[in-house]
């Protein structure tokens, strides 16, 4: 009995998580999307994530960093050296302390920080949102459905209801997905405002599903190897765990009769 | 060395000698590796090696992580990001340190859990359990300046909310507490002196684990009968034990590989499941987090902490028969350090003689209370002050208390234990059937 309760309660343990609550009265709406990397063998749509560079770098750069990103990381999105150069070099420039002067950016640069409006950088920002909470704070949906921060995003960028109002010279924008349910960021996605070169429909629900799996990747650049290295230690451990077991049945059966019971 | 009697080593080349004459380091090794060990001994008597393994881990994959990290305000966040995005391997160096934290506590918890039913802090094993809560106390202080040290929001502030605990002590307090933090708030000197501290006291949890295995060395192990081995001679002895190396040791590595396939599989499918999402955000003393919420590990002791607010009629008693030295916030923290004291003091709160719970029908089911009592705080602790909660927090700390410093005294005296087996190897036989060839370990595969 006690060892049951034990194995139980070291189970129980292992995933009762850090719990945390969606702040306020107001009735969030997290969309659980189905995202190609989610799960142990998930993997990157490296066409949706290029798409969610175009859009980022086409919309959201215009206010938000992603500063701890380095422009060379882009080249595991499936492009050419030559590619990122030309990206780092048309998009961003970076200030030189050598130069005392600004220069376009070169691969080895990070992604420029933007704080000019006050816009979180984006980096982690999949990791720093949890889209799924309880119920009653035992984390059993974030156990089976993720931590949510990429449904999270597209989530809230796809959740604004047209709804406004102003606020301490504030204007606040009504969203599904936002804690307490007014946000102060315009919607930043209307239809069609990007044009994908792989003629993928450029809805609000496309791109913001994009964006999120585009910032999962810069959140997590290296999830794929991550997973890798987790198939390998369970395979490895696993037949680890069957050979020990299969010694310690032979080195103790001299010393056991026959089970009784 | 008292104890169980056994063969010691020998000596036999002239080159062992020559050692063994100067410096007795094999022979202690020897001894301790083939330690006669209780051959009854169940599945929850792994967990020792899982938590050796465990400091092992997160000492080398500390070292590792410290050979990368900036500890600094202004770098220690971005450094954390190096490690996950440049360094080789860095993403799965970091995560087996953050989960193995995790792991660590899962361990320890089972580890004194067990303990406490099958009574192995009883007499003459008192030295062995003290050592031990030193030890999970350290862990706790070890485990949390770790946590400061990303320098996220959950550090910044679960630092300032736990360091504001020591400024709750009378008179003293806010002294105490800018000693410790270096300064007025937590900043890049608390920074500093908790990375130092985070890497020193390892170590010393290192110290204090080879004198717990040297305090029940000399005891000899518990068991899950609580019975003793029989020492009057070595060939009694035998019939009651088998040799740590190569039984238990075996046993518990298989044991150990089972545990890290799930351990693995955390780290490699849901690393951040344990984390707070609030801890990608890097330090900021502005903004302050909807909820600070301690690791999991922490929230029973924290749900306790809390539970104590200035409408319990004991703080009220308190604070008026003190003359308001001691305010709630106070009462709060000695409640939390209270509840770990009360737990220590278990060897001599339990009056009964019968070490092993199995034979114990009463105390049985107030232990399975005490074990569902823990989860309850655990859950509580991460729920926000609020009613129901606290009231619930409230009973939930109430019997922590009630079990060590009420139940245990008492069941002693009212409890009719059952009958307990004569001898180990009764026990070892009621389940296993005697061995066809009645095997001692002399004719057992040697190593």
């Amino acid at each position: 009995m006690f060892k049951k309760l034990a194995i139980g309660a070291a189970f129980a343990m292992a995933f009762t998580p850090a719990a945390s609550f969606a702040a306020g009265a107001y009735d969030t709406h997290i969309e659980d999307f189905d995202f190609s990397f989610e799960g142990p063998f998930g993997t990157w749509d490296q066409n949706q994530l290029q798409r969610g560079l175009q859009v980022y770098t086409e919309v959201c750069a215009a206010c938000h960093g992603l500063r701890y990103v380095p422009l060379r990381d882009l080249e595991a999105l499936g492009y050419s050296e030559e590619e990122v150069i030309a990206y780092s070099a048309d998009n961003f420039e970076v200030f030189d302390p050598e130069l005392d002067d600004f220069r376009p950016a070169i691969p080895t640069d990070h992604f420029p920080a933007n704080d000019s409006l006050g816009a979180p950088d984006l980096s982690l920002m999949a990791k720093a949102r949890a889209g799924f909470h309880g119920p009653y704070g035992l984390g059993i949906n974030q156990l089976l459905k993720g931590m949510g921060g990429p449904e999270y995003i597209a989530s809230l960028l796809d959740g604004y209801t047209g709804e406004e109002k102003e606020e301490a010279g504030t204007i606040l924008y009504e969203n599904k997905a936002f804690p307490g349910g007014w946000i102060s960021m315009a919607p930043p996605l209307a239809e069609d405002q990007v044009e994908f070169a792989d003629g993928h429909p450029a809805t609000v629900e496309a791109m913001s599903e994009d964006i999120a799996a585009f910032l999962m990747w810069t959140a997590e650049p290296k999830m794929m190897e991550r997973k890798y290295s987790g198939f390998v230690g369970v395979i490895f451990l696993s037949v680890l765990s069957v050979l020990l077991y299969l010694v310690n049945k032979r080195l103790w059966a001299p010393h056991k009769g026959k089970k009784i019971s | 060395m008292s104890g169980i009697p056994h063969d010691h080593y020998e000596p036999k080349t002239n080159g062992e000698k020559w050692l063994h004459s100067r410096l007795p380091i094999v022979g202690l090794l020897y001894d301790t590796l083939m330690i006669p060990t209780p051959k009854n001994l169940n599945w929850m008597w792994i967990w020792g090696i899982v938590l050796t393994f465990c400091l092992a881990l997160q000492i080398i994959t500390g070292i590792v992580l410290v050979m990368h990290y900036t500890p600094h305000v202004d770098l220690a966040f971005a450094s954390v990001e190096h490690i996950m995005r440049n360094v080789n391997g860095g993403y799965m160096i970091r995560y087996l340190h953050q989960n193995g934290a995790s792991l660590f506590f899962v361990a320890v918890y089972i580890h004194i859990f067990r303990g406490l039913f099958y009574g192995s802090y009883k007499a003459p094993r008192e030295v062995t359990w003290i050592i031990g809560m030193l030890i999970y106390l350290m862990m706790m202080g070890t485990a949390f300046m770790g946590y400061v040290l990303p320098w996220g929001q959950m550090s910044f502030w679960g630092a300032t909310v736990i360091t504001g605990l020591f400024g709750a002590i009378p008179f003293v307090g806010e002294a105490i507490q800018t000693w410790l933090l270096g300064g007025p708030a937590v900043d890049n000197a608390t920074l500093n002196r908790f990375f130092s501290l985070h890497y020193l006291l390892p170590f010393i949890i290192a110290g204090l684990v080879i004198v717990h295995i040297w305090a029940f060395h000399t005891t000899g192990n518990n068991n899950p009968t609580g019975v003793e081995v029989r020492r009057t001679s070595k060939a009694e002895a035998e019939k009651d034990t088998l040799p740590f190396w190569p039984y238990f040791v075996i046993k518990d590595l298989f044991a150990l590989a089972v545990i890290l396939v799930v351990f693995w599989a955390i780290v490699g499918f849901m690393p951040n499941y344990l984390g707070h999402p609030d801890n990608y955000i890097e330090a900021n003393p502005l903004v302050t987090p909807a909820h600070i919420v301690p690791e999991w590990y922490f929230l029973p002791f924290y749900a306790i902490l809390r539970a104590f607010t200035s409408e319990v009629w004991v703080v009220q008693f308190a604070s008026f028969i003190t003359g308001g030295i001691i305010d709630a916030k106070f009462f709060g923290v000695l409640a939390m350090f209270g509840a770990i004291l009360a737990m220590a003091l278990a060897p001599w709160l339990d009056t009964s003689t019968v070490r092993s719970g199995k034979y114990r029908p009463m105390f049985k089911w107030w232990f399975y209370l005490l074990v569902i009592d823990f989860f309850a705080l655990m859950w509580l602790g991460a729920m926000p002050a609020e009613e129901p909660y606290a009231t619930f927090s409230l009973i939930a700390s109430a019997y922590w208390f009630a079990y060590f410093l009420v139940i245990l005294p008492i069941l002693g005296v009212i409890e009719k234990p059952l009958p307990q087996p004569e001898t180990i190897e009764e026990d070892f036989n009621a389940h296993y059937g005697k061995a066809d060839a009645d095997a001692t370990p002399a004719a057992a595969p040697a190593e």
